[in-house]
């Protein structure tokens, strides 16, 4: 067993993970609290890499997160966990060290699917990291020394990265080609309505929008170039290729752990796996109340309210409190994507197998609301640039409430 | 305790005010107004939640 003095250790240093440090010192926890990270670089902010870091608004300073020194944490970045037991209550570091734990948060994230057959091109890669940005946005800037408009960036997958990616280059005049499977952009969150809407925004702004299509083959051209081909339309020579095909929990190295993985890492309703062992973030699967199923959400606001709730868990339990007592976590989520012009929002639940309808607006307008739901009942609000709707209908959501009712809400705001 | 927000880093994605919504207030013009600057004690615990949730790091309470 491990001893008083080993602390609380946290794997990942991202979102999540921070904010779980956060909520474990704001809740009295005054042990020591180790981080460990495979990534060197100091904890930072991921929507931006997508938006003004790639845009070149922001640099890397102003992207990083903020209050980090006043949490007194032991920092181990650029340092992988390769294996935890729970029995012992210790974690196995890559170089073989084991990192002993009185509590520990695992904020492992997710790691992107990879097109098979790229490994060996550098030029395609995903948009996760800090490194992925700084790579996609040397092109943009001209690394190949042609001038933003003779750059091409072919886009794979038009969900939320892969749509702000293309707009961001639109924005910068670097051409796109983005090839999306699905009928539509985002089809499978937001459905077939409001994903034509994106691809009609997506092809005013001149992106190449390749629907119904995947991508065939990618062959070097030269050490910066390769061409790509497509199952629809002429094949297109690309500086860069960005892969947004999902991204899969961070969970391969608990395989032996004796925690529960299924799509993700399985906990209670108060995010605990196990004894003393709490999750928070993208790999966190817990079964929500609102929906009745295990849900796994890749949200900004659900790694820091997941990171919240699982920190403040933890701090109670170490303590010797009630930890039943504490709330179960079941929140309305809540996402933003920013392309162009508009700023999308979700609040609840939406997608392909939803009604949808429209309650502010039109389809083709630069703003309006759209109210998803089931059987009747509403699940989400969808709003483009209108967030005060959102906002105000996202706590209505918080209770059992009829499509009809919300969308008569959102009309009389 | 007194509400600041950094208005070259706003969004307006209007989390605060879905978290604190005495405090905060995303109007049809999509721009945030402070409904009370210096709002009382009890509203504490949402300004900070509203500190934490903002995705654009632009809210901090002062303490003059």
């Amino acid at each position: 067993m491990a001893t008083d003095a080993a602390g609380v250790v946290v794997v990942g240093a991202s979102l999540a993970g921070v904010h779980a440090v956060r909520s474990l010192r704001s809740e009295g926890f005054g042990g020591t609290i180790t981080v460990i990270d495979g990534q060197p670089h100091t904890p930072y902010d991921r929507p931006p890499l997508s938006k003004g870091f790639l845009a070149g608004d922001d640099d890397a300073a102003a992207i990083r997160l903020g209050g980090l020194d006043e949490l007194d944490v032991t920092w181990r970045l650029g340092t992988t966990a390769v294996g935890l037991d729970v029995e012992q209550a210790t974690v196995t570091l890559a170089n073989g060290t084991l990192v002993p734990f009185d509590g520990l948060v695992l904020a492992p994230g997710a790691v992107p699917r990879r097109l098979p057959g790229t490994d060996e091109l550098p030029m395609v890669r995903p948009l996760r990291d800090l490194d992925d940005a700084l790579a996609l946005r040397a092109v943009i800037d001209g690394a190949g020394g042609q001038e933003a408009s003779a750059v091409r960036v072919v886009v794979v997958g038009a969900g939320f990265i892969g749509a702000e990616v293309a707009a961001t280059c639109r924005d910068r005049g670097v051409e796109v080609t983005m090839v999306e499977m699905a009928t539509v952009p985002l089809e499978a969150a937001l459905g077939r309505h409001v994903g034509g809407a994106i691809a009609a925004l997506h092809r005013q702004h001149g992106v190449d929008l390749r629907l119904g299509a995947s991508v065939e083959g990618i062959d070097p051209v030269d050490d910066r170039r390769c061409l790509v081909r497509c199952t629809d339309g002429e094949p297109v020579v690309a500086d860069a290729v960005v892969v947004g095909i999902g991204v899969e929990p961070a969970t391969e190295w608990l395989a032996s752990s004796g925690v529960r993985l299924d799509n993700g890492i399985v906990t209670d309703e108060r995010l605990a796996a196990a004894a003393r062992i709490v999750v928070a973030g993208d790999a966190l699967r817990w079964p929500s109340g609102r929906t009745g199923s295990l849900e796994r959400i890749e949200h900004w606001e659900h790694a820091v309210a997941t990171g919240e709730a699982a920190g403040r868990r933890l701090a109670v339990e170490l303590a010797g409190g009630d930890v039943d007592a504490l709330p179960v976590f079941d929140p309305v989520p809540w996402f933003w994507s920013d392309q162009y012009d508009r700023k999308l929002q979700l609040a609840g639940r939406a997608g392909v197998d939803h009604d949808m309808e429209v309650a502010v607006g039109g389809l083709d307008e630069d703003r309006f609301v759209a109210v998803y739901g089931r059987g009747g009942r509403a699940t989400g609000v969808f709003g483009m640039n209108r967030p005060r709707h959102v906002a105000l209908l996202r706590q209505r959501l918080d209770g059992d409430v009829s499509v009809a009712d919300l969308v008569e809400a959102a009309a009389a705001l | 305790m007194r509400v600041v927000v950094d208005f070259d880093l706003c969004e307006s994605n209007a989390i605060c005010m879905a978290v604190a919504p005495e405090i905060f207030e995303v109007r049809d013009d999509d721009f945030l107004y402070i409904l009370q600057d210096e709002p009382p004690e009890e509203l504490r615990g949402k300004l900070a939640e509203a500190v934490q949730r903002c995705p654009k790091q632009a809210i901090a309470i002062a303490e003059d």
